[in-house]
């Protein structure tokens, strides 16, 4: 059938929790930036497809896309790093192991 | 005379409390002082006795001690012809025992001790005669018993003399309690206890006869403790263990007549109760046949007379028990003054020969002449020979026989017998014959004048004082003590006779034993054996009171005291033990409780605490989860979708 | 919306973007979990080509594949988790997690069903092509309208790039 919104807004909802369930569950903490990754690929195809079929004229969305891409790129840079920390600290990435704060 | 003459008690009593206070440590001055008041009471006895003569009609004054609702305890003095007589009797030996004591105790250091004791005594036992009623004469009774127990314990470091002491006192004492027993029933029964109005009362019969019976019977109770009658003789022989002077004045002559005393006040209820008056003459037809039995085998010379004024006493109450108060108190007077020469010669010869036994005496009639005079007439006073006093008063008394069960005669004519008899082998065995044990005859000297004189005094009296109831006077002793009408002696020649014939026969048959030596004693106490055995041991009386009486008392008190002290201790240790329970169950229930409620609350905090931290896993993802469900209820919530 | 072909070119780059998602969070081996971030990454940007976000589709490229995806790939080489194949990838949580998920996917397509029945469609823009070209109309836009969170945005990009610098760095230096 014709792709409509609907359809990006599905597709964007699924990619979305799909990335949620990964960052949930797994256990290395790349991979948890992977998923968080995956979750701000979602929201950008969101805002795409928003842009393309609600507001054409101005792309107002494409610019939230823009702001959510260089925002996700700081992110991933700073949360590199600090796993990179971890890892000097830790000599492990394994996010469950990482539970200093316990009670 | 008479007002004053409460003050014949009262002097000894004054001389007794001086000598105690003051004059202890001076032995003439106490002996003195003692002496002097008891002579002075003598010469107003003597006076007492003049006026009575002449008027014999009875005297009473007193004042109310003790109100007791309306029962009246009275002090007050009765003085009739009895009571005259008996003055005299006390003072007239009391007297004679202080003056030959002054030789006998010479050397004894407690000598004014002893002076002021025989002084409370004689005072005791003036005042029990002279008392007009029952509880007076009770008070003055259990001084006597007091005293008596001082003097024969006198010699108190020697264990046999305090044992002595306590057995006459405990003895008399179970005698004194039925004595209670019966003033109170008499107090119970009449509302009073002066012996006039009491007696009054019984004459009037307004006593049931069963309840006189019982009074009088307990009355008696108390003349048999204080008396020596079967079955409490046994203090008797054993107070021979005090001073032989004090041997003579209380047990010869005055205390142990304090009971025949009584039993003839009491006269009244004894001839309105046939019943009390039977018993009264069993119990002392027994005791007379029994101590002289005893009296025939014993070896202390003081020891057979010992039994053998336990004999007469049953003489006397046999004799009043039978009827005839005059009669008995007759012979109380003339025993009293014999059995007191014997008792004082008897401590002269001890003093001599520094023995008792007469075993090792013998032919001391030569070295003490005097002593041996006097008591062979003492003797043969008491055995009743003819013109002496003893055969008067004791012709009395079987006379009294008269009229009643033959064999109260016949008891009374066995008695005779053997009381000639034992005194016969006494006189013998001490006075003649080979010495047996040298050295005791060559120490042998005659006693000095402070006490032969007495003897010889009181040998006097034993020949003579008889003679006022010689049954030809036309007013003789029976005149002038009698109950309820004068007893006019008549000459009864053929018991005259008989009792003469016995008599001698008894004196014979000693002569022919221990004088002559032809029958053989040695002989008569193999044949015997068995009979002697018991006669010797006094009829195992000590040794049955002994196991029936002092040992299971003795076991019972043990007893108690064991049950005592378990129990006591037992209830101390408990309370001491469940103090500490208690304190230990505060404690605990303080430490666990209390301290449990507070830990508790602490721990349950903790509890819940450690189970909801659980949440804090320190893992971001628990978190995040959790926060994700958070987002999905708040969206659920907000788009209302569901 | 789209053309036929355009429908069936999206199907099949959705198709690969949800597999190679997928592929993503369950892989035990991390490196070809990056591969496969990789992948969608490029998928996605196909999706922005079909959104006629062409500039959007290069700057992901560039930056999510050429930057991030790189930067991933030199993480997981430093970090050394690719050592120990047998380790677990996934913590206790993933059942909890795939409910809650499973719900959230739920309630987000209910909503979108519910607003479909009750408004009956998406409203959509008269004319659905963009006119001009995007590059001009981004640029335009960040300028003018949105300068504000555009000089923000340099700002944080400043603070990230000092901040990983500072945090990476070797003690001592």
């Amino acid at each position: 059938m014709q792709v409509g919104l609907v359809h990006f807004i599905a597709l964007s909802a699924v990619l979305f929790s799909i990335g949620m369930f990964g960052a949930l569950t797994r256990r290395n903490a790349i991979g948890i930036l992977m998923s968080i990754e995956l979750m701000f690929n979602a929201v950008n195809i969101n805002f795409v497809a928003f842009a393309k079929y609600i507001d054409p004229i101005n792309t107002t969305g494409q610019v939230f896309t823009v702001f959510v891409i260089v925002i996700a790129a700081a992110e991933a840079t700073v949360g590199l790093a600090i796993v990179l920390l971890i890892y000097r600290n830790f000599r492990d990435i394994f996010v469950d192991r990482i539970n200093l704060m316990k009670w | 005379m008479f007002e004053y003459a409460f003050l014949i008690p009262v002097l000894p009593a004054l001389a007794f409390a001086i000598i105690i206070l003051f004059t202890r440590w001076n032995e003439k001055l106490s002996s003195g002082i003692s002496i002097g008041a008891i002579l002075i009471g003598l010469c107003w006895s003597i006076g007492v006795l003049v006026k009575m003569l002449g008027n014999p009609e009875p005297y009473e004054a007193y004042f109310k001690w003790v109100v007791l609702g309306d029962i009246e305890l009275q002090i007050g003095v009765l003085i009739d012809s009895l009571t005259a007589v008996m003055l005299m009797v006390v003072c007239i030996v009391s007297s004679v025992v202080q003056i030959y004591s002054l030789g006998y105790m010479h050397d004894d250091p407690r000598f004014s001790r002893y002076y002021s004791f025989l002084s409370l005594f004689s005072a005791s036992m003036l005042g029990l005669v002279i008392a007009n009623n029952f509880a007076m004469i009770f008070i003055f009774w259990e001084l006597v018993g007091l005293t008596s127990y001082l003097l024969i314990g006198f010699f108190y470091e020697k264990k046999s003399a305090s044992d002595a002491g306590k057995k006459a006192f405990i003895t008399t004492r179970i005698g004194d309690l039925g004595f209670i027993v019966g003033i109170l029933i008499l107090i119970i029964y009449t509302g009073t206890l002066n012996y006039h109005e009491v007696f009054e009362m019984v004459e009037h019969g307004e006593i049931p006869a069963g309840i006189l019976a019982t009074a009088g019977i307990f009355i008696f109770c108390g003349a048999v403790g204080k008396s020596a009658q079967f079955p409490l003789h046994v203090w008797l022989p054993d107070a021979m263990e005090g001073p032989t002077p004090v041997s003579a004045l209380i047990h010869a002559a005055t205390m142990v007549a304090a009971g025949v005393y009584l039993i003839a006040r009491s006269a009244t209820i004894f001839a309105a109760s046939a019943d009390a008056a039977l018993v009264v003459a069993i119990i002392g037809s027994i005791t007379a046949f029994m101590a002289a039995s005893i009296g025939l085998v014993q070896n202390d010379i003081k020891r057979v007379l010992a039994y053998s004024t336990v004999s007469q006493l049953g003489y006397m109450v046999m004799a009043i028990g039978l009827g005839s108060m005059t009669a008995g108190i007759f012979h109380l007077m003339t025993h009293a003054f014999f059995k007191a020469l014997l008792f004082l010669g008897a401590g002269s010869v001890i003093h001599a020969s520094n023995t008792q036994d007469i075993r090792e005496m013998g032919g001391l009639g030569d070295k003490m002449k005097i002593t041996a005079t006097t008591f062979i007439i003492g003797s043969l006073s008491l055995a009743g020979i003819f013109p002496l006093s003893g055969f008067w008063s004791k012709d009395e008394i079987i006379a009294s026989t008269h009229g009643h069960n033959i064999i109260f005669l016949i008891v009374a004519l066995a008695v005779a017998f053997m009381t000639a008899f034992y005194m016969t082998r006494l006189c013998f065995m001490t006075f003649f014959g080979k010495p047996r044990v040298q050295k005791y005859y060559d120490h042998a000297h005659e006693s000095p004048k402070t006490m032969t004189v007495p003897l010889m005094i009181l040998a006097f009296l034993a020949i003579f004082a008889g003679w006022v109831g010689i049954p030809w006077l036309p007013k003789g002793f029976g005149s002038f003590v009698y109950h309820h009408h004068p007893h006019h002696g008549h000459a009864d020649y053929l018991l005259m006779v008989i009792s003469t014939v016995v008599a001698v026969s008894g004196i014979v048959f000693g002569y022919l034993m221990y004088g002559k030596g032809v029958i053989s004693a040695q002989a008569m106490g193999e044949r015997f054996r068995p009979i002697y055995t018991l006669l010797l041991n006094k009829y195992y009386f000590d040794e049955i009171y002994d196991a029936i009486i002092i040992k299971p008392l003795l076991a019972f008190c043990r007893f108690m005291w064991k049950f005592d002290a378990a129990v006591i201790d037992g209830i101390v240790n408990f309370l001491g033990r469940f103090s500490l329970f208690l304190s230990w169950a505060w404690d605990a229930f303080d430490r666990y409780i209390v301290d449990g409620i507070v830990n508790g609350l602490g721990y349950t905090i903790w509890g819940i605490g450690s189970l909801i931290r659980q949440a804090q896993t320190g893992r971001v993802q628990n978190y995040a989860i959790v926060i994700f469900a958070g987002v999905i209820v708040t969206l659920v919530i907000m788009m209302k979708v569901l | 919306m789209l053309s036929e072909t355009a429908s069936i070119i999206f199907y099949i780059i959705a198709f690969v973007t949800v597999v190679s998602a997928v592929l993503v969070v369950t892989l035990k081996n991390i490196f070809h979990c990056a591969l496969f971030l990789i992948l969608c990454l490029f998928s996605i940007a196909g999706i922005f080509i079909l959104c006629e976000a062409d500039f959007l589709a290069g700057v992901q490229v560039l930056i999510y594949v050429g930057g991030i995806a790189v930067l991933m790939i030199f993480a997981i080489m430093l970090t050394a988790g690719l050592t120990n194949f047998k380790v677990k990838q996934h913590n206790e949580q993933v059942a909890m997690g795939a409910l809650a998920v499973f719900c959230f996917l739920l309630i987000v397509l209910g909503g979108v069903a519910k607003t479909l029945s009750v408004r009956g469609g998406f409203p959509t823009a008269h004319t659905p092509k963009i006119i001009g070209s995007t590059t001009h109309s981004l640029g335009k836009l960040l300028l003018t309208d949105f300068v504000l969170p555009f000089e923000l945005v340099s700002v944080l990009l400043l603070a990230a790039l000092i901040g990983a610098v500072v945090l990476a760095k070797k003690d001592g230096e």
